[in-house]
């Protein structure tokens, strides 16, 4: 007898054998495989049981309706039983606002709240490429209208510091033609230093005496909550991300003195904790700055957290740009695609895509980080608000429900972003594999 | 296939290298080269691995630097003058090993990329271009499809048609079949041989000798990094002159 063999049938897909699904087959595999496997399953049960035990007949016996936390613990022991423990809600009921504006006028809400509206409107057409496109100038517009009406004043400072933008853009264009990107770039970001050093001041100055337009101004002092906490994480988000791919960029670069400058720049912020540099930004910068100039302690924090997330986010980045094979590079050289075009069309678009769990993982993290602005006394949602509540005799001695409740709203938008991170992934997904 | 003798060779010179020479740090790669390509000439170059037959032709498009000796492509000498480099990379097409298709891009959108970008091209009138190359290789129903979706044929076919939508007036062939399935080489290599037909001026670095016999006017055998033997295919492959080409074609034709 030989081993020959010829197949004269192909076999067609069967489904698996029916101990290999269901219900039973998961919690036998995955809770009760063999005795050790079920002793832990046991343990974690117990472990859940006793601190569920605990929490829920609190939450259960919350108080939404009292004056103090002397009159909350009183309703928990009238209704509960002695005792019964009860969360004390009514602090929230009390002291929201607090919370997420801080000390921020009552009368004058509706500006943070207009302020925050027209965010979500804004940041639309940069998360979704659905919504018309034409809604990118109010973007373009909107940190010049979200800082006038958040801190008010003559509108006339906003629209000027907004006009170095357009001479950045104005210098760019006439010199392109003449140095190339990269000159053109830094001469233009000069020419708007300059413009703001100079002739910033002065110009909004003359204006508002000519023509005095504006609304109540309201001080950075009285900035607070999650109005700060949003402040601070929306405004550094958004500029730490194209900084930081310069940064990246440059660490790449065969010019020795940018790439020197980049690393040195990357390697010292990661080195330093984010609490020496906002300790540094709120108290040291106002040494070295020139005297009479008002250098507000809110703008100086987010221009340092700007910086530190910048730094991590070049090395996110460039972890993207190591992991494109060498060959896309090499086809678009070979196309004729010059550096900027290459890397705007072809690279960045790829190694994005590649960071975004990262690059998402340091924006969570550095909107969670703006609570140490609590450290350069600063009311933040977490410490700042939280103890001015304490030190009011109504509230001493109430521990967890303010926590809870920041925890929360963090959590919330946290989440939001992780999420909308993963939508990102799974729409900007191409490559089948 | 197509009769080699057919196919028009012109006395203009395309690519002219003399004297050229380049390392990778001490490692000598290439070694005193000198080399005429004319107008419509096809040329391929074959030799062992590491002979510096790929580093040769990528220092045509200036992918890899020269230290000593010219390089003139289409009349452009290439030096570190970016503008020139441009110049001559917007002329000479490349289609590599690994195909290098941008895989965020369609197909659609990888050929119109370069024309649009590069050579300022409306963009209606770069889609019409890239769907005449895509029916050119036969594959115009996967424009709207994502790289990652096609064979290895298709995609080195789409390279090739990629590189043609820029209207290039040489093109350089990195092994494009190397790293293809043997069903799938056939396609790549009929695409390439309409192309010759057409009087592409070609360089191509590969191992398919049938190619090299049917549409080759010259063969340049390369080994550590110096040509050490070019002639018309048919002297080449029935009368190799040197030891070291004897040996090289009885160890890929001997079996």
């Amino acid at each position: 007898m030989s081993d020959a063999f010829f197949r004269t049938e192909m076999t067609p897909p069967k489904a698996p054998p029916i101990t290999e699904r269901g219900v039973v087959k998961w919690l036998r595999e995955n809770l009760f495989a063999g005795p050790y496997n079920t002793i832990l399953t046991l343990v974690a049960l117990y472990v859940l049981y006793l601190f569920l035990s605990s929490v829920i007949p609190w939450l259960l016996n919350g108080v939404w309706n009292a004056n103090s936390l002397q009159e909350c613990r009183e309703i928990v022991t009238a209704s509960a039983g002695e005792g019964a423990t009860g969360a004390c809600w009514a602090m929230i009921r009390e002291r929201w606002n607090q919370f997420l504006f801080g000390l921020y006028p009552q009368d004058l809400y509706w500006r943070p709240a207009v302020a925050l509206g027209l965010l979500l409107v804004a940041i639309a057409p940069v998360l979704f490429p659905k919504v018309p496109r034409q809604l990118f100038w109010l973007t373009l517009f909107y940190p010049a209208i979200a800082f006038f009406l958040l801190w008010g004043g003559s509108i006339w400072t906003p629209i000027v510091a907004m006009m170095g933008f357009g001479v950045m853009a104005l210098a760019y264009r006439l010199l392109v033609p003449l140095s190339g990107v990269t000159v053109a770039a830094m001469l233009g970001v000069l020419a708007a230093v300059l413009w703001w050093l100079f002739i910033d001041a002065p110009l909004a100055e003359a204006l508002s005496a000519a023509l005095p337009v504006g609304l109540q101004s309201v001080g950075s002092d009285q900035f607070g909550g999650f109005l700060l906490a949003l402040v601070i994480g929306v405004t550094a988000i958004s500029f730490s991300l194209p900084l930081g791919i310069l940064l990246a960029l440059g660490r790449q670069s065969d010019l020795p003195v940018v790439k020197m400058l980049c690393v040195g720049f990357i390697e010292f912020i990661r080195g330093v904790p984010l609490i020496t540099l906002i300790f540094t930004a709120a108290l040291l910068l106002g040494y070295f700055l020139p005297r009479g100039t008002n250098f507000d302690t809110i703008l100086r924090v987010i221009i340092l957290v700007t910086f530190f997330a910048a730094a991590y986010l070049a090395e996110v980045i460039r972890g993207g740009l190591a992991a494109l094979p060498r060959g896309q590079y090499e086809a678009a050289d070979a196309l004729g695609l010059d550096y900027w075009r290459a890397q705007r069309l072809i690279i960045l678009p790829q190694a994005l895509k590649i960071s975004i769990p990262g690059i998402v993982s340091t924006f969570i993290g550095l909107f969670k980080d703006t609570t140490l602005v609590s450290f350069v006394a600063l009311l933040d949602p977490l410490r700042g608000v939280t103890s001015v509540v304490r030190a009011d005799l109504n509230w001493k001695g109430i521990y967890w429900e303010p926590y809870i409740f920041v925890g929360a709203i963090f959590f919330v938008i946290c989440f939001g972003m992780s999420r909308y991170s993963m939508y990102l992934e799974k729409k900007l997904k191409t490559d089948h594999r | 296939m197509a009769e080699a003798s057919k196919m028009q060779v012109s006395d203009e010179i395309a690519i002219q290298i003399t004297g050229m020479n380049k390392w990778y740090g001490q490692f000598h790669v290439l070694r005193d080269i000198n080399m005429t390509v004319q107008r419509g000439e096809r040329i391929v170059i074959c030799g062992p691995s590491g002979s510096g037959k790929s580093t040769l032709i990528r220092c045509v498009n200036r992918l890899e630097e020269h230290q000593q000796g010219q390089i003139v492509v289409d009349g452009t000498e290439l030096t570190n003058d970016l503008k020139n480099i441009d110049k001559v990379r917007s002329e000479v097409g490349m289609v590599f090993q690994h195909f290098n298709l941008f895989p965020h891009l369609t197909i659609l959108e990888n050929l119109t990329l370069a024309p649009i970008w590069v050579r300022k091209v409306p963009k209606r009138e770069a889609e019409e271009t890239a769907m005449y190359f895509l029916q050119k290789v036969k594959i115009p129903e996967q424009a709207n499809k994502y790289p990652g979706q096609l064979s290895g044929g298709q995609q080195q076919r789409v390279a090739i048609a990629r590189s043609l939508c820029m209207r290039p007036r040489i093109m350089l062939f990195d092994e494009p079949t190397s790293a293809l399935d043997p069903e799938m080489i056939k396609e790549v290599l009929d695409t390439m041989i309409q192309l010759a037909e057409e009087g592409m001026t070609m360089i191509c670095v590969t191992h398919e000798m049938g190619f090299a016999q049917a549409v080759a006017n010259r063969v340049i055998f390369m080994d550590q990094g110096q040509i050490v033997e070019q002639n018309e295919p048919k002297e080449f492959f029935n009368n190799p002159k040197s030891d070291r080409t004897k040996l090289f074609l009885s160890q890929i034709l001997g079996h």
